[in-house]
């Protein structure tokens, strides 16, 4: 596989559990070096596209092909070629980090020198030097993540599949890994990941392609596809409902909720745009304010024509229902 | 992959699971006094009934004589009971991640299982030394010579790796950690309907013949016949086939539920 071969390579991809489409043809390309991010929301089949390109599951049709070989044909080829890390921790919790990392340079054959060289240049490489000797089931969520990741890359896999590389992890340990992203990605391995966070898509990816209900329902640079997006919106809060319905007059696009007093006004997140909702409001009557840009909600409900299936939990109140959001 | 890469695996794999018997000593412990327990209970509670009805005591000595008698029927309990801890340890680390790490890498997958199966062997050995050193504790004595006991610790190694490959099955089988407990429990059963406690032939008809030709029968009654120093004639090749065809069965069985490819 040269720099410029796709590094992946898939057209037509359907995978079904019985009555139960997961996907639904997906088709994608992947350059080698580059970083693509498969966006959706839970249920999109993200985690099965991974599973089905890692060999961990078989497809029911589609051509595809991994570094070059084909994921049916020839597995052993292309695992010799990836790298995984899933949603979940894929370590050994009996082992210390020190051991697990060992494990991993055991089973890629290394001679016993380069095993040891490894193992020291990854650990103080994660960070995890200090706790190496601790078992590993007393790490914690940033440093497991740490570990599992470092045990992917132990054997420099020229392509990597990161599933939900950052769930579960604080703003730090968030950062800390999408430094080790890019790291990867300036030694020229190909990364595709999955996220249902727009803005790590926007941080780390050169494509993104939007998942929903098992179809790729677009692809693009983060730019491009934020351009197709709305954009995001301005929330004003009114003391009462005469406020509103004033607002509301000035305002056709937007939405509003009676109950909780709130107007959304769709905004491109301009300055101008930002002046023009701000300019017909009347000091008084205005209990509060919050500008919001674009977020995955925002790409699907542009994508898809109504709301991403995000848990009620993560939805605020206020966005409830989305799908009104948007003017036709 | 090259048979040296399959070899290399299965030792890289045993070698994690040494380390998780040394990690997680409570299971060998358990697995140890278990026919400890059994041991004492038959010697010191049955022991003087049940050796005063073995062929040939009239009413004799009894608890010295059933000592020697059962103790080849608890090592082949200790083999037992460590084949049923590696269902449990097997079906325990299917849930763990690292599993689905090791399926999408590059190694000999059945290596997951060689590694399962030869570190229960070793963890046999150590159990049935300490069981062997408990009986001769209670006064067991033996005639065998080193050769005769060479071979019973052979049958036991064989024996060992036969049923482990079986439960090795029965964990993978088992859609949880609980139900890989208990399928392999008829592992410690079946040897009550055995020649491990009473001889056969003090069952009725029925029962008798069932004893005397199910595979366990002929396994302790060689391991019997080695360490008392008596003919072991054809049960040794009994034995031998049994347990070879346990082991294959087993490993074609725990191969194919691990390569096949999970349905989700």
């Amino acid at each position: 596989m040269t720099a410029t071969d796709p590094a992946i390579e898939v057209s037509g991809l359907t995978k079904s559990y019985g009555d139960h489409t997961v996907l639904d043809g997906v088709d994608l390309t992947v350059p080698g070096g580059a970083v693509y991010a498969l966006l959706g929301p839970n249920g999109a089949g993200k985690t099965t596209v991974v599973n089905i390109l890692a060999t961990l599951l078989t497809p029911d049709d589609g051509e595809i092909r991994v570094a070059g070989f084909d994921v049916r044909r020839q597995p052993a080829e292309v695992r010799a070629a990836i790298g995984v890390t899933g949603q979940f921790s894929a370590i050994d919790e009996l082992l210390t980090g020190a051991e697990n990392l060992r494990l991993m340079a055991d089973l890629a054959h290394l001679e016993r020198a380069r095993a040891t060289t490894a193992v020291t240049v990854m650990l103080a490489r994660f960070d995890l030097v200090d706790v190496a000797d601790r078992r590993a089931r007393t790490y914690s969520g940033g440093e497991k993540r740490r570990l599992d990741l470092a045990m992917t890359l132990l054997a420099r896999p020229r392509l990597i599949f990161l599933d939900e590389p950052t769930a579960g992890l604080d703003p730090r340990s968030r950062r800390d890994l999408w430094a080790i992203v890019r790291e990867q990605v300036s030694d020229g391995v190909t990364v595709l990941l999955t996220t249902q966070y727009l803005e790590e898509a926007d941080q780390l990816a050169d494509r993104i392609g939007v998942l929903d209900n098992g179809r790729l329902v677009a692809e693009g640079t983060a730019a491009e596809l934020k351009r197709r997006v709305p954009g995001g919106h301005v929330s004003v809060q009114f003391h009462a409902t005469v406020g509103l319905a004033a607002a509301a007059a000035a305002h056709p696009a937007a939405t509003t909720d009676a109950e909780a007093l709130t107007l959304q006004v769709p905004s491109d997140g301009s300055i101008a745009g930002l002046r023009r909702v701000l300019d017909g409001l009347d000091d008084d009557g205005v209990a509060g304010l919050t500008v919001s840009s674009a977020d995955l909600d925002d790409v699907f409900l542009a994508l898809t024509g109504r709301a991403a299936k995000v848990p009620a939990a993560e939805v605020p109140a206020a966005q409830a229902p989305a799908a009104e959001r948007i003017p036709a | 992959m090259s048979a040296s890469y399959t070899a290399r695996d299965s030792a890289t794999m045993l070698r994690r699971n040494l380390l998780h018997i040394r990690r997680y000593p409570s299971l060998s412990i358990i697995l140890v006094a278990q026919p400890i327990v059994f041991l004492l209970v038959f010697v010191y509670v049955f022991g003087g009934t049940l050796g005063a009805g073995l062929p040939g005591q009239d009413g004799g000595a009894g608890r010295g004589d059933y000592l020697v008698f059962i103790t080849p029927g608890i090592l082949f309990m200790t083999v037992a009971s460590v084949a049923l801890g590696t269902a449990i340890s097997t079906a325990t680390d299917m849930t763990t991640g690292i599993i689905a790490r090791f399926r999408a890498m590059n190694i000999a997958r059945v290596s997951v299982l060689t590694g399962h199966v030869l570190g229960a062997v070793i963890r046999t050995g150590f159990a049935v030394v300490v069981v062997t050193a408990f009986a001769f504790l209670l006064g067991f004595r033996s005639d065998a010579g080193p050769l005769r006991w060479l071979g019973a610790i052979g049958l036991l190694i064989l024996i060992a790796f036969s049923l482990t490959w079986l439960t090795v099955g029965l964990g993978l089988a088992a859609d949880s950690v609980e139900t890989a407990s208990n399928t392999p429990l008829f592992l410690m059963i079946l040897p009550f309907v055995s020649s491990a406690f009473v001889p056969t032939d003090a069952m009725p008809a029925g029962l008798r013949q069932f004893a005397q030709h199910q595979p366990f029968t002929p396994m302790i009654d060689t391991l019997r016949a080695l360490v008392t120093g008596a003919p072991t004639g054809s049960e040794l090749w009994f034995s031998i086939g049994w347990c070879v065809a346990i082991a294959l069965l087993g490993y074609l069985w725990s191969r194919r539920l691990f390569l096949r490819v999970p349905a989700k």
